[in-house]
């Protein structure tokens, strides 16, 4: 890392690549959380931590992957805060999301992001950055600071679960919302936030 | 904050390789992420943006 301060042009450069990272950074909380409004207000919440920790910023490197880091541990400790209740807005979904063109048997993407939901939160992220977000297996794993067997075990839990839900139907209506499931959902993320994986347990 | 290596962009590479071992739905969930990202970008985030600016 350089010096004190940052120069005007390294300023400008920071803040164009920070703006063009902004779509990526909403897909990727919208994957996390389900909700639109909480997602961008994720969003924006990063996106003000990561103006504060620009001098930590490698110019060269990857900026959408640095932010990433970023709002993952804002959605984590916001999940522990018990901020997210892996609500998810129907609306919002059915509104967005079309089924993809040309498909032969159109899946439902609000299905879709439904069964997402219901993953336990490092499976999800996980399938997140690598089947939506495109980055490689190593990348997604420096982005959670986990191992790259771990990425790839998670990201394969991840899958075999969504096929299942979505080939046999079996998608929960609104499974996040009943307590029982939100718990486990939060003791998971204890697990995840003290660095022991559950893909390392099971 | 952790740092990242200069590691080449996105959808090449390993995920790409994955491609034909893909179950059907995986169309969908890039579908999902990139349907987000071509959103227009809501005011709120202008005003942020911009504000960043001015707070130097």
């Amino acid at each position: 890392m350089g010096g004190e301060q940052r120069t005007a042009s390294e300023q400008a450069d920071f803040k164009r690549e920070l703006t063009e990272v902004v779509p990526h950074l909403r897909a990727f909380a919208r994957g996390l959380c389900g909700r639109a409004d909480m997602a961008d207000d994720l969003v924006q919440e990063a996106l003000l931590k990561a103006w504060a920790a620009q001098e930590r910023f490698q110019p060269g490197t990857s900026m959408r992957a640095w932010t990433f880091v970023i709002l993952r541990n804002a959605y984590l400790t916001d999940m522990r805060r018990n901020r997210f209740r892996g609500e998810y807005d129907e609306t919002v979904a059915e509104r967005i999301l079309t089924a993809p063109a040309g498909q032969e048997e159109p899946i439902h993407l609000s299905d879709m992001h439904r069964a997402l939901l219901t993953l336990p939160p490092e499976r999800r992220e996980a399938l997140l950055l690598v089947g939506a977000g495109g980055f490689s297996y190593e990348e997604a794993a420096t982005i959670c600071d986990c191992a790259v067997g771990t990425i790839k075990s998670r990201v394969g839990r991840a899958r075999a679960a969504l096929t299942a839900m979505l080939e046999d139907g079996s998608i929960p209506k609104r499974s996040i919302n009943d307590d029982a499931a939100h718990r486990a959902i939060l003791e998971e993320l204890d697990e995840v936030a003290a660095g022991n994986g559950i893909a390392a347990r099971s | 904050m952790t740092a990242t290596r200069p590691g080449k962009p996105d959808r090449d590479g390993e995920a790409a390789k994955k491609e034909q071992a893909k179950p059907e739905w995986a169309s969908g969930l890039r579908q999902l992420y990139d349907s987000v990202v071509d959103e227009p970008l809501p005011d709120a985030f202008k005003d942020l943006l911009s504000k960043l600016d001015a707070k130097d």
